[in-house]
């Protein structure tokens, strides 16, 4: 106990070796930048360097614009069929290829692959091929806005089907393997087995899976961004516009950098909003999945 | 013995259907090599047909391709890969130092660091883009020399969470004698601690070089884009002026993009999908 108390105090004095680097680098990257779009959340600007406090003002106008209100019920609709389509099939392929058939390994590789391509390239390649398909028919992705919402959900599909099913395996190999042994000796049948033993003990795989589909669901950028940029766009009769596949992320990418640059105040609200949903999602589905864990 | 051979024909009618959909699957890449091989004009009106006869160009997209869009692809594959391999370098070194050092001081302020890092991981980035853009700014962090001390700040959460939960599992035993045989916190971490976090190291590299190569906003609002542009930055600069744009050398110069991934990828297939999990459990 004296050595270790010993050796706590010598380490405290190699405090700026070990931490401090990460630290600075913390407070440059994440501290500051996050306090400092807290606040001016609540203030009208154009620059960092020029504010006025205006309070809730930004708060009370991104509530009223349509274009945000938009983003939020079609992120929240893109997120939900994301969610459920990509675990469902994810889950399925990680169950075939756990049951020892042959060529797993290199399905799993073929699978897994499309992660490695970053997402701004995805929607270039994807939206040649649906160029490609709909050209024929007179129509394309970015004049579309159905097509828009399908083509983005099967790019997601594509793209995270392989990544969820890596973390679906990992749970599923961990299963013991004595109690499928005990299930098939009880005259369990494989369904039985399935719902009864095997998604019990992969719950907590399902619920990261859940996590991670559905907060990256909300918080989709690069693709949304490359495959239709928000387009096609409705422009209402008083002069606002909509862009009718743009999403939260976006929407609020827009709102900084468009050209109205005196509506950044409200762009950062729309950022405070939008970090509170992501942040509210993902703690709320954490405690809701798992209590459903078996206990081990 | 009946039951077993159905079970068999079951199993090979599986990997029939996994092997069909695995060439579905490998069809969007195999579209962009087609095409990176077909003239301009045809990529739109023919994108699914063989790049044969008049629509063949030969290696002309790839020459192309690599002065494409006023800036040579060759700077922006070095940008990016300067930018990578110096940001996960810095972010393994320096976090996997701090979560020992949170774990094993354990002190009030390495409390509230850890669970500032904790925090950070659920923060989504258009919250801090605006600001963060400007303060590295202000601080030249907008060069590809310096950008990755911005990457070790806004990517330390996860890597601090995933080496301090591996941290915790060692014993403290194995320091204490370290210590007794005379090294002190230095030697002690590069010599003994540093060796037994190489398996969490590899999964937080994997997980941060599959970050930054890919990440478009980040450096986009980061860098000087006249003068820096990373790989993905490039690409979207193309896709701009989509339609006036030679799809064909684009092709081309995708395809360039993701031979290089596509090599990591085979090569370090192990250690990938064993970081993704490793990443994921502990998320």
């Amino acid at each position: 106990m004296i050595n270790s108390t010993m050796m706590r105090r010598s380490l405290r004095r190699w405090f700026a070796l070990f931490l401090l680097p990460m630290v600075a680098a913390f407070c440059i990257g994440f501290v500051w930048p996050f306090l400092h779009g807290l606040f001016l959340s609540f203030c009208k600007f154009k620059t960092t360097s020029k504010w006025t406090w205006v309070g809730i003002d930004n708060y009370v106008k991104a509530f009223a614009d349509e274009s945000f209100r938009y983003s939020f019920t079609y992120t929240a609709v893109f997120a939900i069929v994301s969610l459920v389509l990509i675990n469902v099939l994810a889950f399925a392929v990680a169950y075939a290829l756990t049951q020892k058939i042959r060529g797993a390994n290199l399905f799993r590789t073929v699978f897994f692959m499309p992660n490695l391509i970053g997402g701004i390239v995805l929607g270039y390649i994807w939206s040649m091929i649906f160029d490609g398909f709909l050209g024929r028919y007179g129509t394309s992705i970015i004049t579309d806005s159905t097509w828009g919402f399908w083509g983005l959900i099967i790019l997601m599909c594509w793209q995270q089907i392989g990544y969820m099913m890596i973390i679906y395996i990992a749970g599923l190999q961990a299963v013991p393997e004595d109690m499928l042994e005990a299930a098939r000796i009880d005259g369990a049948t494989p369904w039985q087995t399935l719902w009864k033993v095997t998604i019990p003990n992969v719950m907590p795989s399902i619920t990261i899976c859940m996590f991670l589909t559905l907060t990256n669901g909300f918080k989709l950028f690069d693709q949304n961004l490359a495959l239709t940029g928000g387009l096609p766009y409705i422009i209402n009769p008083d002069g606002t516009s909509v862009h009718t596949t743009e999403m939260l992320a976006l929407n609020i990418y827009n709102t900084f950098y468009g050209q109205n640059s005196s509506a950044r105040g409200v762009a950062q609200a729309k950022a405070v909003l939008f970090f509170i949903l992501v942040a509210g999602i993902g703690l709320a589905q954490l405690t809701a999945t798992r209590k459903k864990e078996v206990q081990q | 013995m009946n039951n077993l051979s159905s079970a068999k024909k079951i199993k090979t009618a599986v990997s029939i259907f996994f092997a069909v959909l695995c060439v579905i699957y490998v069809i969007p890449v195999f579209m962009v090599v087609l095409n990176s091989f077909k003239i301009n004009t045809f990529v739109k009106t023919d994108t699914f047909a063989w790049p044969g006869g008049e629509m063949f160009a030969g290696w002309d997209n790839f020459i192309k391709g690599m002065t494409f869009g006023n800036y040579p692809f060759i700077k922006s594959a070095l940008y990016s890969l300067v930018i990578t391999l110096l940001s996960t370098f810095l972010i393994i070194m320096c976090t996997s130092m701090a979560a020992w050092y949170i774990n094993r001081v354990n002190s009030l302020f390495c409390k509230i660091v850890y669970f500032a890092c904790v925090f950070s991981m659920v923060v989504p980035f258009q919250m801090v883009m605006f600001t963060l853009s400007k303060t590295a700014d202000v601080l030249k962090l907008n060069t590809p020399w310096t950008i990755p001390i911005v990457y070790l700040g806004f990517g330390a959460g996860l890597a601090v969470f995933m080496f301090t939960g591996f941290v915790k599992s060692i014993p403290l035993e194995i320091e204490e004698a370290a210590n007794i045989d005379g090294c002190g916190p230095v030697r002690t971490f590069f010599l003994v601690v540093l060796p037994m976090l190489k398996p969490t190291m590899i999964s937080v590299a994997i997980l941060e070089i599959m970050w930054v190569w890919n990440d478009y906003l980040l450096p986009y609002l980061v860098l000087d884009i006249n003068e820096y542009r990373t790989i993905p930055i490039h690409v979207q600069y193309l896709k701009g002026s989509y339609g006036t744009v030679d799809l064909g050398a684009t092709m081309a110069l995708i395809l360039m993009s993701i031979i290089p991934v596509i090599v990591f990828y085979l090569t370090c297939q192990k250690h990938i999908i064993k970081g993704v999990a490793a990443g994921a459990v502990k998320g």
